[in-house]
């Protein structure tokens, strides 16, 4: 891969800053929005978390915050706004219909460039979930504007008033920062757990604008035939989990990973585990922490024969308390742990698991 | 049955080591590969080719050296194979890609329809999977991203059904060809090259389009002009200021240790201590 190699990676571009004269027409675009995903109703958690993020960038350029609903007519959907007001938004741009009520790729996709192309907001933020990612790509392209995907911090460049979004990239060795300097609105997708939940305001009102489309079912070439819901969700448990026990490579051998779920059990945890360890199929991909896996922000985070590589560690730095167990004492996972035993994790974890459950069995008789 | 499926060479993250000093990448060494995601889609392909007859054609934009992703595709199977190459595209973001890829696809099809375009989920490198959703959105073809099994196509009415991974479940999709599919990770095995494909894919005159022969209308759209998103900075991720405070007990015993975490874990956060309590009941 040579500088001048044709690419879609946008760090194999020069990374100097590429001046741009900007459009006065762009003055037009104003506020920050911020999709809210919901299926099945029950809205993603993710959207909320955007809302806290959108409000700060809100603030920050003087700007509305709006959340942007859609789905079928009726009163959930209507629910759904007094929520995003509650978590931060000014107003909310509402789109009803019947074609909206499951997700698809073109219903959606129309009703929100529309939306775009009337209102005209100059940041958009969508969640980095399937549907999410399905949405952006399409509604950036017909837009013909810029998103970067999978962020992890958001911020406005003060000197042109626009996005600073940055991500992951080299397979999350590095970081870059990406704006899209002459285009609106300024889209970007971040993984549910990334930012921060905000508190939720139930004395928050706000305003709703609705709009109307014009969509019949007739043209629409795509149907849902059926939903299958997950018969064990642990999909969604993973990235929300309070705690979590997670095992790699350490642990050597498949059974040796029973100690991880022997832990979890008593602490009422979940299981998570490094990509090596999924790989091997000694735990399912849903468990997989990390840039190719999830993000998670639990409270406690206990790491088991893992070396803290950066793919892995950008998907849990955010937990509030780290524990690592690692023989190597210059692993680089206790570089960034809050608590680190060095030695052997077969060992180590079987006392941890009776020490936890010791602790928590007296507690009870003195309470 | 005429399906392409776009595939492109990364560098193989995996051996990506970043200079201690001046963190910039050190790709000397770094062996290209097919992006793995890719692989999926391509197998998938070649399945469907099993089930309904047709042809199979790998679609690649990169630099000359990509040849060698396009002939790894040919080993396993793929029927024809095109480079999508110029120094116009040099530092083409996602959009510029989709556009200069959806437009070798409307050249592709002049010679033979295409009932489907596959791509991987994302890239190693990009790793944005937005191309396939925007060659889809230029071409007008219906999307169907993360789909883990293809249950079936009626090639008469030219009716595919998809299950799609959605949150929380799986969307079960009908819908018309013909439509972009992107595959998800893991749902087939790649199959063995066989030696007679091996031969053939060494041989292959491969076909490879400048801009011109791509078709490319408005050359605005293609490379660095093209891309609305603009690399401000790289920069390596923070160091965390602090270091892990090691645990560590006179006999250095697994049941010492462990007691002596607890203790100080439950002082200095109480908090991990409820919410322990809360989860037990
Ligand atoms: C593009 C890309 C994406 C990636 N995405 C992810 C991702 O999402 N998630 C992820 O986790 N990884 C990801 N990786 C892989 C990542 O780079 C590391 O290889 C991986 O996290 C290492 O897993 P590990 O810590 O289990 O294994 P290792 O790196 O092999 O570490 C094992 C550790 O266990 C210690 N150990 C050995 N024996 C014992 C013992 N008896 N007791 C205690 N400790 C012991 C060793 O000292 C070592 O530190 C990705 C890589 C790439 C290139
Ligand atoms: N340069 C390229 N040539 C061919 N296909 C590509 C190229 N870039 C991306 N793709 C396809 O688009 C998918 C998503 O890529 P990305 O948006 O970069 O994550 C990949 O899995 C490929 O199938």
């Amino acid at each position: 891969m040579t500088a001048e190699a044709p690419s879609t990676t946008p760090a194999k571009k020069p990374a100097g800053r590429r001046r741009v004269e900007f459009d006065p027409r762009l003055a037009a675009y104003k506020g920050v929005w911020v999709f809210i995903e919901h299926e099945h109703n029950r809205v993603h958690p993710v959207s909320w978390e955007l809302l806290g993020e959108g409000r700060k960038l809100a603030d920050r350029i003087g700007v509305e915050l709006a959340g942007v609903v859609m789905g079928e007519p009726g009163a959930a959907t209507r629910d759904f706004c007094s929520e995003a007001f509650h978590y931060g938004a000014d107003l909310c741009y509402l789109v009803e219909d019947p074609v909206l009520a499951q997700y698809r790729n073109d219903p959606y996709t129309s009703s929100l460039t529309a939306l775009v192309r009337e209102y005209q907001p100059e940041i958009l933020l969508l969640g980095a979930t399937t549907l999410g990612r399905d949405l952006a790509g399409s509604v950036a392209t017909t837009l013909g504007t810029g998103l970067t995907a999978d962020c992890t911090g958001l911020n406005i460049d003060m000197e042109n008033r626009s996005l600073a979004a940055t991500r992951p990239t080299f397979g999350g060795s590095l970081l870059c920062t990406i704006q899209t300097l002459n285009y609106r609105p300024q889209m970007a997708t971040v993984r549910p757990r990334v930012m921060q939940m905000p508190e939720r305001n139930t004395d928050r009102t706000g305003r709703i604008v609705e709009q109307r489309i014009a969509l019949a079912e007739a043209d629409i070439m795509t149907k849902v035939l059926q939903f299958i819901p997950d018969a064990n969700q642990e999909q969604a448990r993973l990235e929300y989990a309070d705690i979590i026990v997670a095992g790699g490579r350490g642990l050597k051998r498949p059974e040796n990973f029973q100690l991880v779920w022997d832990l979890a059990s008593v602490l009422h945890a979940e299981v998570g585990a490094t990509r090596p360890v999924v790989q091997a199929g000694w735990v399912s991909a849903e468990r997989q922490v990390g840039q190719t896996g999830k993000t998670v922000r639990p409270k406690l985070y206990i790491a088991a024969g893992i070396s803290g590589a950066i793919q892995h560690r950008v998907g849990m730095e955010g937990a509030d308390v780290i524990i690592a167990i690692n023989e190597d004492p210059a692993a680089p996972i206790f570089d960034f742990a809050t608590y680190g035993i060095v030695g052997n994790a077969m060992q180590i974890m079987p006392a941890l698991t009776e020490a936890f459950r010791q602790h928590l069995a007296t507690a009870k008789l003195a309470g | 049955m005429h399906i392409i499926v776009c595939i492109k060479q990364v560098p193989d993250s995996a051996q990506i080591r970043v200079h201690p000093v001046t963190n910039t990448i050190m790709r000397q060494g770094v062996p290209a590969i097919v992006n793995p995601y890719d692989l999926y889609a391509l197998e998938e392909a070649l399945r469907l080719k099993d089930r309904y007859g047709g042809r199979v054609t790998v679609l690649c934009m990169g630099p000359s050296q990509a040849e060698a992703a396009l002939r790894k595709a040919l080993s396993f199977g793929a029927d024809e194979a095109i480079l999508v190459s110029d120094r116009a595209f040099a530092g083409s973001d996602t959009l510029a890609t989709s556009y200069a890829l959806a437009a070798a696809i409307r050249q592709i099809q002049k010679d033979m329809a295409v009932d489907l375009v596959f791509s991987g989920k994302q890239t190693i490198d990009g790793d944005t999977a937005q191309v396939g959703p925007g060659i889809a959105r230029r071409l007008g073809l219906q999307l169907l991203t993360y789909v883990s099994k293809i249950e079936g196509i009626d090639v008469e009415k030219k009716e595919i059904v998809v299950h799609r991974r959605a949150e929380g479940g799986a969307q079960i999709l009908k819908t018309r060809l013909p439509c972009l599919v992107t595959i998800l990770e893991g749902v087939n095995e790649m199959r063995f090259a066989t030696m007679g494909d091996m031969f053939r894919a060494a041989r292959y005159p491969l076909k490879v389009w400048d801009k011109d022969a791509a078709g490319i209308e408005d050359i605005e759209k293609v490379g660095l002009k093209g891309s609305p998103t603009v690399v401000a900075k790289v920069f390596a991720p923070q160091p965390r200021a602090q270091k892990a405070e090691r645990i560590e007990t006179q006999t250095g015993a697994p049941a010492d240790l462990a007691v002596t975490l607890l203790a100080k874990l439950f002082t200095r956060y109480p908090h991990i201590e409820r919410e322990i309590r809360k989860q037990a009941g």
